[in-house]
């Protein structure tokens, strides 16, 4: 059964992977958001001295972490769109009067997501290079792990909406609403050091503020901080939790 | 359950819950797409399930193939209960769906390899098996192109290979015509002959009367959700009545003496004069044709005009739902 489950999987990976490098421009389209956040807006950060959660000089090594989850959000969040598309065609149907395992239908998308997105980080990371980043070579592997999970969580619940609304004009506001406040409130763009007591509690009901905390950690290189074991349990319970969401909407789609 | 039937289903039922919008009060309701349908296909036919838009036959088929549930009733697959055994009933039946499901970005042979192997083949056999196909249904021509440049008859024939390649013994066939130029059309039926005389069960829906008399051993007629008369297209046709012969006559007199005259000579099913048309409705038209022709000639009752026309599905339509099929198609 899990062997069934794990050739099914490489089969719509490699089917979803062929269709993403048949436009490969797109992969580099939603790296655009973040480069600008570098290029652009970073340096004012470096401007501001030393403020609560960024010490001084030490602003790309702040910055950087939370840009690649905020690259793992936006650069997933869109995916559902092509689920749509192969819904519509008819696609999605044919595959599911095949014994094809319904699992490997949706974990062969996110496991392309997942990957392309991992591109994308290392691809970011390695820009920011020249600004200065220092970072713990073990601690931005396990970093890119956390991201390949919230790139999950994001693109399960983009499916998860494509399969609920099935039209486009519905799925862009929804997604649109969802990623902005999440966003604000994981402290990407300033930290949430920064923030009054109730937005600092808001946060704490925002599980990719948990990502963006450990990743911090990550980099820094503190390995066994309670920030990356709470990170992990968080993301990782998302992943499965909106997967699983989706999965079930998936097989309900033929019912 | 016999050997040799390939479908059978009892009391199989679906409803939907649809949401209303509108006057006073929004609310759910319950609709019933499929009420109750039994069906008997024996195995090697081409079993026709005729029916206008919005009739249950697409919403039928998807609960054959496994896409949907049943809401009640029961059915066998190739021997397989529908609620218990959706893996085997999946492996052994091919489904081609309205709207085709190739991927449009990838090409014809891309397609078909992935296919095979979605049914388990290894990806040597799967690639022997997509040039089999490419071959079998005349593709080679562009099969290495992405789908989305194909023609509509040529989509088609990549959507059937799909259903197919994986050797199924009983295909399902949504709709297989609808929107295809005629010589498409004509291409597509031979092709549909060419699958049975192979050996293979073919379960085919369609809104088109001619595509159903040419094609189909067995035919099912559904309206509303209901199956409404089943039978072979003769049994049909001839439950209907026999043929009809209309003569025009130059004038409503000479048209009132043939009626006198015919009713005479031959055992009329039916006979009606509108103006100076008679229209005879008698067994074996045909034959009788000639006959009075010459019988009308040497009373010098001269006929201007004279057509026969035998019974056709959209009269069997006519007959059982008091609608015209075609009437249907075009609202």
């Amino acid at each position: 059964m899990s062997m069934k489950l794990l050739h099914d999987t490489k089969l719509m990976f490699i089917r979803n992977l062929q269709h993403t490098f048949r436009t490969p421009v797109f992969i580099f389209v939603s790296m655009f958001q973040p480069l600008m956040y570098l290029l652009l807006f970073m340096p004012l950060l470096n401007g501001l001295g030393s403020v609560p959660g960024i010490p001084a000089g030490k602003a790309v090594d702040e910055f950087i972490p939370g840009l690649l989850v905020l690259e793992a959000l936006f650069g997933t969040a869109f995916v559902g769109f092509s689920l749509i598309d192969d819904i519509r065609s008819g696609v999605i149907e044919r595959f599911l009067v095949t014994p094809v395992s319904r699992s490997a239908i949706l974990l062969g998308r996110v496991l392309r997501d997942a990957g392309i997105l991992l591109l994308q980080c290392i691809l970011i990371a390695l820009v920011a290079i020249p600004f200065g980043l220092n970072v713990n070579a073990t601690g931005f592997l396990l970093s890119l792990l956390l991201y390949a999970l919230v790139g999950i969580t994001m693109a399960s619940i983009s499916y998860g909406f494509a399969l609920t609304f099935k039209i486009e004009d519905a799925l862009a506001p929804t997604l649109n609403t969802i990623t902005l406040p999440v966003s604000l409130l994981s402290g990407i763009i300033l930290p949430l050091a920064l923030a009054p007591v109730w937005l600092k509690d808001l946060s704490k009901i925002n599980p990719f503020s948990y990502a963006v905390d450990a990743t911090r950690d990550l980099f820094a290189g503190n390995f066994t901080s309670l920030g990356v074991i709470e990170g992990f349990v968080v993301i990782v319970a998302m992943a499965v939790l909106v997967f699983l969401w989706s999965l079930q909407l998936l097989k309900k789609m033929a019912a | 359950m016999s050997a040799d039937l390939v479908i059978e289903t009892k009391g199989l039922r679906k409803t939907f819950i649809s949401k209303e919008r509108g006057g006073k009060k929004n609310g759910k309701k319950e609709v019933e797409a499929v009420k109750s349908i039994d069906l008997t296909v024996r195995k090697g036919e081409i079993f026709g399930f005729l029916g206008p838009n919005g009739a249950g036959k697409s919403t039928t088929q998807k609960m054959l193939s496994t896409l949907l549930c049943p809401t009640s009733g029961e059915a066998k697959v190739l021997g397989y209960d529908l609620s218990k055994k959706q893996g085997q009933i999946r492996q052994n039946v091919g489904c081609v769906s309205q709207a085709g499901g190739a991927d449009l970005g990838s090409t014809g042979t891309e397609n078909l390899v992935l296919q095979a192997q979605l049914y388990g083949a290894d990806s040597a056999t799967a690639k022997k098996d997509a040039a089999e196909f490419a071959e079998r249904f005349q593709m080679t021509s562009f099969i290495a192109r992405p789908a989305q440049t194909y023609s509509g008859g040529q989509k088609r024939r990549l959507d059937i290979a799909l259903g197919m390649i994986h050797h199924p013994q009983l295909l399902l066939l949504d709709e297989p015509t609808t929107g295809l130029d005629p010589q498409s059309r004509a291409y597509l039926w031979g092709e549909i002959k060419k699958l049975k005389a192979g050996g293979i069960t073919i379960f085919l829906t369609t809104q088109y009367m001619d595509e159903a008399d040419k094609l189909c051993d067995t035919i099912a007629i559904i309206d509303n959700g209901k199956i409404i008369v089943t039978g072979t297209p003769e049994e049909l046709k001839s439950s209907v009545g026999g043929d009809t012969i209309v003569f025009t006559f130059p004038s409503e007199e000479i048209a009132h003496k043939a009626e006198t005259l015919l009713n005479e000579r031959v055992k009329v099913e039916k006979i009606q004069v509108y103006s100076n048309v008679v229209h005879l409705t008698v067994k074996n038209g045909e034959r009788l044709m000639p006959d009075l022709l010459r019988s009308l000639d040497s009373k010098s009752l001269k006929a201007q005009g004279v057509t026969l026309s035998r019974p056709s599905l959209d009269d069997v339509f006519l007959k059982y739902t008091g609608r015209s099929l075609r009437e249907d198609i075009i609202k």
